[in-house]
Order: structure tokens, then C-alpha cells, then sequence
């Protein structure tokens, strides 16, 4: 046991070494008010930019539900007098890709593009355009609000989408959390060019964006990209303030599907982005289901009972509780089976929490782990952006692997009962076994 | 969020097959990026080291020349099975050390099962790559399967089965797909295997495919990362050195169970819960053998590009945004395969629009490119998306293993990828339009089409639903 903790302390060591010297963070502001998260990184010919606003699912209402993912859609299907095919074709000529990301929170825009000028400078102009003069044209509103709707219609047949959807709704009630974030069929079809442009005008504001820059770019010429591609959006800053997340009303529902599996999701309200418990409920959930192979509920549903091939626990922190979620398939025959071993091993661990040997692993894994998490541009910028958009300190990710390794098992154990009451968690079963 | 170890690649082909459209390598500069050291054990073991030196890091992978495509009848799904059953320990590592010790390690491991190749992979800090070497190479001969294990883990595999292929519908339209449009060979046969062979599948099926595949002189070791090309040669000499080479069958010499040639169009209808049907056209067409002469594969590339590329390509472009005939539409080549190739036409009808309408509407689409051939401006931007790509691709570890170790499995070589590039760089529209008339015909065609079924209804045949006996 002495050797294995000292094993956690040298990790521990040579990573917050390794942390400080890889990811010098720089920040500054735009004359616009918008904060610019920086990495310079030379060693491959690439540029990654991603540029997230405050315009996440939690702005819709439900009789607008959709309208901010709709209006994050539409952002380069017609910018700054260019057409979607226009848009389109100047990125592709580059090889410059564009994408979206959307949850709760955040509506985010990223770029990535060869670093070489040509290629860059015609990507860079694309991404102005898409973030600073949308269009918002109707016959591509119309087009797309069709796609979606029909989008919607498929998945709504799909057990696994059910299965979340439900949950969701369970989990959240009348909190925005518990909208789908592609919206309903009945309020996408009520909504107008006018609620995207709203949209647009009082949450794509400069002062409350974050842009954040990983690559092949000196200082100097990411503070011009940085000004360019903030001087247009429109200006202002908000506060945002979300209800709080009250605890759902317990309970099972069981849900009829001719597949061959039922989809089984269970819920509780989980983590907040600057929650006092962040570091042992990750630890505690590592342990619990989110250690891939080794953790407990894969032990016990697949590994000695081969009940699934997939089963987890996760928490995903936003800037309310964000979902702790448990999820797994099985034949439906044995769904009610597998729904009590899960709760077994749930409760089992809320009342006892983890052994000192799996605190240990867990903290191995996630400390000795973390260079992979650091490993590309891309997986850099996603955490660029995340500490932007939260308003973490810089230091975070050395925090973040020191934090882990102060975490006890008694930490882990009150923390888990503290805030996950088994007995309040909302839980649903797509593909029971058919009963009504 | 949820891991799904023991993956396996089971749809490969559309989506995938696009990402191959990208995934060749252009020589841009010489060093960092073209560096991969070969070595060969004597044992018959490779091994091709890549120097990344970005992060202190490494992946180790490594690849077995057995797949699907080597199985028998009666036994599908035996080489993935086989790929669950390398998890469950060996007298040194018993039953789920594997995963600990990789784990304790900070590491990541998974394998997956391809219809070419079996690989299993280790991602860690640069400092633990002894570790991963000593447990692969130790499993690569000292496996005990037990049928107690056995018994559990063909059930887990039964699960993935429903999860990935019977709840499914689009999954389960491409199984029934190259079911059809395969007579002969084992393309026909999906990777996961069969249901029923998967009920009737003993441990005794699992330990002949390890005795028979599982050795030195049919493996290719690949590790890229923040290495030294020597040491690493030194470490595969010390874990992997020891192990006996097996006689078996080299991939030249295994038959090649060649598809007899088509000879007029097949339809085939898929039932399934769902709301909107699905398209897919499967056309036989050829892949690369020899990455200096063969041009067809190339050509076949750039007319995939050209058609699905980017969002302003021809489907999306005409049958999405302009006809609205799809709700969306794409297309598909996979140049690099031991066996023969498909080329691809797949997609969503709009809202009250039938899966004949879209058929039409690709068949109108693929008429205009055969008489009018393509732009070179088209062209030319799917060529500068083949460049942007392999730049990108280089951001990942990951990627640029899964590259070298896909081509040498495939019975290429990692060598290759600059004549490829080269080649496709070269390509003509006039080739594009001669691969399209030669290939894209109604005689070598198979069209799947997923008849959609209301939920409230059950299926017919059995309780439950999916394919099940």
C-alpha cells in the first residue's frame, strides 16, 4: 500500500511539471470585451479556433424549444453576403473545416484550418462572416426546420432516444435543462426568422464570448485574428442566471419498444462547474462506473454476469447540476434483473463508498492518465474553451490533477450521499417487457 | 461518458469509407512527418515505430492478419469473439489484470475487430510502454480460455449483437446488403457473426482461431508516439523475441475466394421499426493491389469526393439543399480492403418523398456526371481536402497508427502512402468519369431499402422483435 500511494505522489509530481510546461495559457481581451484563451504550438502546419457563446438549450423556453440550436445551425448556411453553397465551397477549397458545439450551456462555433496564409486567411474570413453577419434567410430556415422536424420524427422511433429524452424530462421538469436541445416538432414550427435573429442579437455578444486559439500562430497575429473576429458581433455583455435545479420526482417509467434490448438510463442531478464536490464525486464515479472495464458496475453487470455489453455512471458538469446518469442495454427478458443489480451496486457504494485499494486505482488512472487528455491541438482547445466559457482559473488543469490526488475515501462516501439520494433518482426503461 | 471496450468496427463502408477519401498521405516536409523505422524479429514479428514527439505519450497497437474474412460458415463472429476472450487473462495476468494493471498505468485500452484484422491497443504515458509490451506479447501465446468465461462473455457479444446490428435499422440493412450482394465471398458474412452461429459457438471455436492466427509471423507491431525508434525495437526484442513463430498460412497464399461476377441488378427489402425508409446502392468495384500502377481505386476516391466531400458536393448540393428530395444523401469508396470494394450510394428521402424517388433522383445525379463528367474546379477542391486532411490526421496518435496498421494488414505497406498520394493527386476528371461509366452500372448493383414499420405493431416472426431464433 506505501509503494502504491508513493506511485500516486511521483505521477503527481512528474505531471505537474510536465502540465506547466506544455500549456501556457495566454489571455487578454479584444477592444470588444471578448476574452482570448491562447496556445501558441508550432509543431504541426495547423490552426484551431473555436469562438462559444452563452446561447446554449437553456435560453428556449418551451415554446421556443429549438430556436438556439436552430439559430446555431443556420449560422453559415448564409453569412455576410455569401450563400450557403459560397460558404461552403471557400472552406472546402482550403480543406478548412467548420463545426459546431452545442449543449445546455454553450453554442459554439470552431474552425480548423492549415496555418499556411492562403488557407487561413480565407477560412479566417469565413469564420467572420458565419459568426458576425449571419443571414438567417428564410427559404434556408424553412429548409432546415424541415430537416430537423424530420430528424426529430426518426429519432423519436429509436429506443436509445427515448430512453434519454424521457429521462431528460424527468430529470429537469419545468427547468430548461429539460428541454431537448433539437427542440419539439410544435414549437419548431411556430418559430420565425425574427426569434433567431433575437436570439442572435441578445446572446452572441462580444462581451460575453470567449475565443479560444491553439497553433501554428505567433501572439501578434492571434490578438489580430481575435480582433477581427470580434469587432462585429454585437456588442453588450449579460449576466446570465438560471434557475436552480430542484431534485426531480421520483421515479420508474416503463416504456414499450419492439426492440430486442431495453435501454435502461437512470438519474440524479450531478455536478456544477464550480461545484465543492467536483473532485470526489469524479474520483467516487471513476470507481462507480466510469472506469471503463474496471470499474464496479462493469464488474458486476458484464464482467460476472454478462447482463450487457455496455454499462457506465457519469457525471457531466455544467454550469447548473448537470445529469449523474447510469445507463446499460440488455435483452428485454432480463431488464428487471439487471435494473435491481444496478441499484444494488449503486447503493452499495453510496452506503460504503470505495475501498482505500480503488481509491487508489482510480486516482492512478486519472492522474497518470491526464497527458492523454493533452495529447492533440484538438483535445487542447476543447479544454481551452471550456475553462473560457466556465471562467476557470488558468491554473486548472494543475489544480484539476492536484485536487484528484487529495481526495479520500471518506470524502468520496459523503459526497456521493450528500448528493446522489438513490431513492429520489428517476429512472426509465425503454423496451420493457410489454405489461399494459 | 460510457466506454464501450471490446469495440469493434462493424459498419465499415459509407461514413468510414469517406474518411478514407482523406485519410491519404501527402508528403508535405520531410522529417517530423516522414519518419516511420521498420524492423522485423526473427520470430517474423514487424514492427514500424513513428516518432511523434508532441506529447509524452504513446500508442501501441498491434494487428493481427486475421478478420472476418477468414472465418468459416458455421463460425461468424468467431475472430471478434475471439478479440473479447483476449481480455481474460493468462497464468502470468489472470482474468481482468489486463485492464487493471493498463488502468493503474493511467492507460486506455480497447481492441477491435475489422473484417481484415483483429487489434488491440495500449495508450499511455511514454513511460509505460514496457508495461503495455509485456502484457500484449504475453497474451499473444498464454491465453486460457475457459468455457465458465467463455459461457459469460459469448453473452455479452449476443447483446452487442442486438445493440449494434438488430436495433438497428440502417446497420441492419448494410448486413442484409452485403449479404445479397456477396455470393461467394466472405464480405457477405458480418464481423459480429451470425446470431445463431454466435448461440452454437463453443470455447473450442475460440481456442482453434488463437492457435491458428495468434503468432509472431502474422502480426504487425505499431507504436507511435514520444519514443525512440531503437528502444522501442530493443523492448519489442526482450517481450516479443521469445515467442515461436507458427506455421500458417501467409496472406498471399490464403485463397482468394473471388465474388463471381455479377450479372444483373439485386433488390432486397429490409422491415424495421422506424420512421423514414433508407436507401443504400451497392456497386462491386474494385481495390488497390498494387499502389504504383493501379489508377481505378484512386479515380473511384476522387468521384466519392466529388460527390459527398464537403457540404458543397454534388448530393448534398442538388438532392438536400436544392432538390429537397433528401433528407440526406452521401456517397462511399474504400480503396484499401484485402477482398473487393463497393462503391456506395446511400441516403434519407425527405418527408414524403419514397426510397424509388431517391433512387431516381442518385440515378439522375450519376447519369449527369457520366455525360458531363466533373469540373476540375471540383476537382481541385477535393484535392485540397486530401491535403488539409492528412495534415489534420497528424494530430492524432491514434490516427496515424490505425494508417500504417490498416494498409500493412491489408497486405500493403505503410511505404505506399506517398505513392498513393502522389497518385491521387494525379488523378483526371476524365478518370473520374471512366471509373463512374465502368463501374457505377446496373449489372454489379445491389439496392437495400429499409421499408419502415410503426412501432405499435410487432414484428412478424418472433416476439421481440430483431432476427432473432
Amino acid at each position: 500500500m506505501q509503494v502504491t500511494r508513493l506511485l500516486v505522489v511521483l505521477l503527481l509530481s512528474i505531471y505537474s511539471q510536465l502540465a506547466l510546461a506544455t500549456l501556457p495559457i495566454q489571455l487578454w481581451q479584444t477592444s470588444a470585451g471578448t476574452w482570448v484563451y491562447f496556445v501558441e504550438s508550432r509543431g504541426l502546419p495547423i490552426l484551431d479556433i473555436s469562438v462559444d457563446f452563452d446561447a446554449g438549450s437553456s435560453t428556449d423556453t418551451p415554446e421556443t424549444s429549438g430556436r438556439a440550436s436552430l439559430t446555431l445551425q443556420l449560422l453559415n448556411l448564409g453569412a455576410g453576403g455569401l450563400s450557403e453553397d459560397q460558404i461552403a465551397k471557400s472552406l472546402a477549397d482550403v480543406g478548412a473545416e467548420l463545426g459546431g458545439r452545442f449543449d445546455q450551456d454553450r453554442a459554439g462555433v470552431s474552425l480548423r484550418t492549415l496555418s499556411s496564409a492562403r488557407e487561413r486567411n480565407q477560412a479566417l474570413d469565413i469564420l467572420g462572416r458565419v459568426i458576425q453577419h449571419p443571414e438567417f434567410r428564410e427559404e434556408v430556415l424553412e429548409r432546415e426546420r424541415t430537416r430537423v422536424i424530420t430528424g426529430l420524427k426518426e429519432v423519436d422511433t429509436k429506443p436509445d432516444h427515448i430512453a434519454s429524452h424521457t429521462l431528460k424530462k424527468m430529470l429537469y421538469g419545468s427547468h430548461p435543462y429539460g428541454l431537448r436541445s433539437s427542440g419539439e416538432i410544435t414549437s419548431l414550427e411556430l418559430l420565425q426568422r425574427k426569434d433567431l435573429l433575437d436570439l442572435y442579437q441578445s446572446r452572441y455578444l462580444a462581451g460575453s464570448a470567449v475565443i479560444s486559439i491553439m497553433g501554428d500562430v505567433s501572439r501578434a497575429e492571434a490578438a489580430a485574428i481575435a480582433e477581427a473576429l470580434t469587432k462585429g458581433l454585437p456588442q453588450g455583455k449579460l449576466s446570465v442566471t438560471l434557475p436552480a435545479v430542484l431534485p426531480p420526482a421520483a421515479e420508474t417509467r416503463r416504456i414499450a419498444h419492439p426492440a430486442s434490448q431495453s435501454h435502461i438510463l437512470l438519474a440524479y442531478p450531478g455536478l456544477r462547474r464550480d461545484d465543492p464536490d467536483f473532485f470526489p464525486l469524479v474520483v467516487g464515479n471513476y470507481v462507480l462506473g466510469g472506469g471503463g472495464f474496471v470499474s464496479r458496475l462493469m464488474q458486476e453487470i458484464r464482467q460476472n454476469r454478462g447482463l450487457a455489453y455496455s454499462v457506465y455512471s457519469s457525471f457531466s458538469p455544467l454550469r447548473q447540476e448537470g445529469p449523474f446518469e447510469i445507463g446499460l442495454q440488455t435483452k428485454k427478458e432480463q431488464s428487471e434483473e439487471s435494473l435491481r443489480i444496478t441499484q444494488q451496486v449503486l447503493a452499495k457504494f453510496i452506503a460504503g463508498g470505495p475501498t482505500q485499494k480503488e481509491l487508489i486505482a482510480a486516482k492512478q488512472n486519472i492522474i497518470g492518465g491526464f497527458p492523454l487528455r493533452l495529447d492533440s491541438n484538438k483535445k487542447i482547445i476543447d479544454h481551452l474553451a471550456m475553462i473560457g466559457f466556465y471562467n476557470l482559473p488558468l491554473t486548472y488543469l494543475d489544480d484539476y490533477v492536484k485536487a484528484i490526488g487529495k481526495v479520500t475515501t471518506l470524502q468520496v462516501k459523503k459526497a456521493f450521499q450528500r448528493r446522489i439520494k438513490q431513492d429520489g433518482m428517476v429512472t426509465v426503461v425503454v423496451g420493457a417487457v410489454e405489461k399494459k | 461518458m460510457s466506454l464501450n471496450h471490446r469495440a469493434s468496427i462493424l459498419s465499415l463502408g459509407l461514413k468510414i469509407a469517406l474518411a478514407a477519401v482523406t485519410s491519404i498521405v501527402i508528403p508535405l516536409s520531410s522529417g517530423a512527418l516522414a519518419n516511420p523505422h521498420e524492423y522485423k524479429l526473427s520470430n517474423g514479428l514487424r514492427l514500424i515505430v513513428k516518432e511523434d514527439h508532441r506529447s509524452p505519450v504513446v500508442i501501441s497497437q498491434i494487428w493481427y492478419k486475421a478478420g472476418s474474412i477468414d472465418e468459416l460458415n458455421g463460425a461468424t463472429g468467431v475472430a471478434h469473439v475471439l478479440e473479447h476472450m483476449m481480455f481474460k487473462g493468462t497464468e502470468k495476468v489472470p482474468g481482468g489484470e489486463f485492464s487493471k494493471r493498463i488502468a493503474a498505468a493511467g492507460g486506455r485500452e480497447n481492441a477491435f475487430t475489422g473484417r481484415d484484422y483483429t487489434a488491440y491497443f495500449q495508450q499511455l504515458h511514454k513511460s509505460r510502454l514496457p508495461l503495455a509490451m509485456e502484457l500484449e506479447s504475453d497474451r499473444m501465446r498464454n491465453l486460457i480460455l475457459t468455457k465458465g468465461e467463455f459461457t459469460k462473455e459469448i453473452q455479452v457479444v449476443m447483446e452487442e449483437r442486438r445493440l449494434r446490428t438488430d436495433d438497428k435499422p440502417h446497420a441492419l440493412v448494410h448486413e442484409k446488403m452485403m449479404a445479397a450482394a456477396y455470393q461467394a465471398h466472405p464480405y457477405q458474412r458480418p464481423i459480429i457473426g451470425w446470431m445463431n452461429d454466435l448461440e452454437n459457438m463453443r470455447v473450442l471455436d475460440a481456442k482453434e482461431w488463437y492457435d491458428r492466427w495468434y503468432a509472431p509471423n502474422n502480426a504487425i507491431l505499431v507504436v507511435v508516439g514520444d519514443v525512440k525508434p531503437r528502444e522501442v525495437f530493443a523492448l519489442a526484442q526482450k517481450y516479443y523475441g521469445g515467442i515461436m513463430p507458427r506455421p500458417l498460412v501467409p496472406l498471399a497464399l490464403r485463397k482468394p475466394q473471388t465474388e463471381p461476377v455479377q450479372v444483373g441488378i439485386k433488390r432486397l427489402t429490409v422491415k424495421a421499426p422506424a420512421k423514414l425508409p433508407y436507401l443504400t446502392m451497392g456497386y462491386h468495384a474494385p481495390t488497390l493491389r498494387n499502389a504504383s500502377t493501379d489508377w481505378e481505386p484512386y479515380a473511384l476516391e476522387m468521384l466519392a469526393g466529388v460527390l459527398d466531400g464537403n457540404e458543397s458536393a454534388r448530393l448534398n448540393k442538388e438532392l438536400v439543399r436544392e432538390r429537397r428530395i433528401a433528407n440526406s444523401a452521401g456517397a462511399g469508396y474504400d480503396s484499401t480492403a484485402r477482398g473487393p470494394g463497393m462503391f456506395y450510394l446511400y441516403g434519407t428521402p425527405s418527408e414524403g418523398k419514397t426510397a424509388s424517388e431517391l433512387e431516381a433522383a442518385f440515378r439522375v445525379e450519376m447519369d449527369k456526371l457520366m455525360l458531363d463528367g466533373v469540373t476540375e474546379e471540383e476537382l481541385a477542391r477535393v484535392k485540397a481536402q486530401v491535403v488539409a486532411n492528412h495534415v489534420f490526421r497528424l494530430d492524432s496518435m491514434f490516427y496515424q497508427a490505425m494508417q500504417i496498421g490498416q494498409l500493412e494488414s491489408v497486405g500493403l505497406s505503410y511505404r505506399d502512402l506517398e505513392v498513393m498520394v502522389k497518385k491521387l493527386q494525379a488523378v483526371t476528371a476524365e478518370q473520374v468519369r471512366e471509373v463512374a461509366k465502368k463501374y457505377v452500372k446496373d449489372d454489379s448493383l445491389t439496392v437495400a431499402v429499409l421499408d419502415p414499420q410503426p412501432l405499435e405493431q410487432k414484428l412478424p416472426s418472433t416476439g421481440s422483435g430483431g432476427l432473432r431464433h
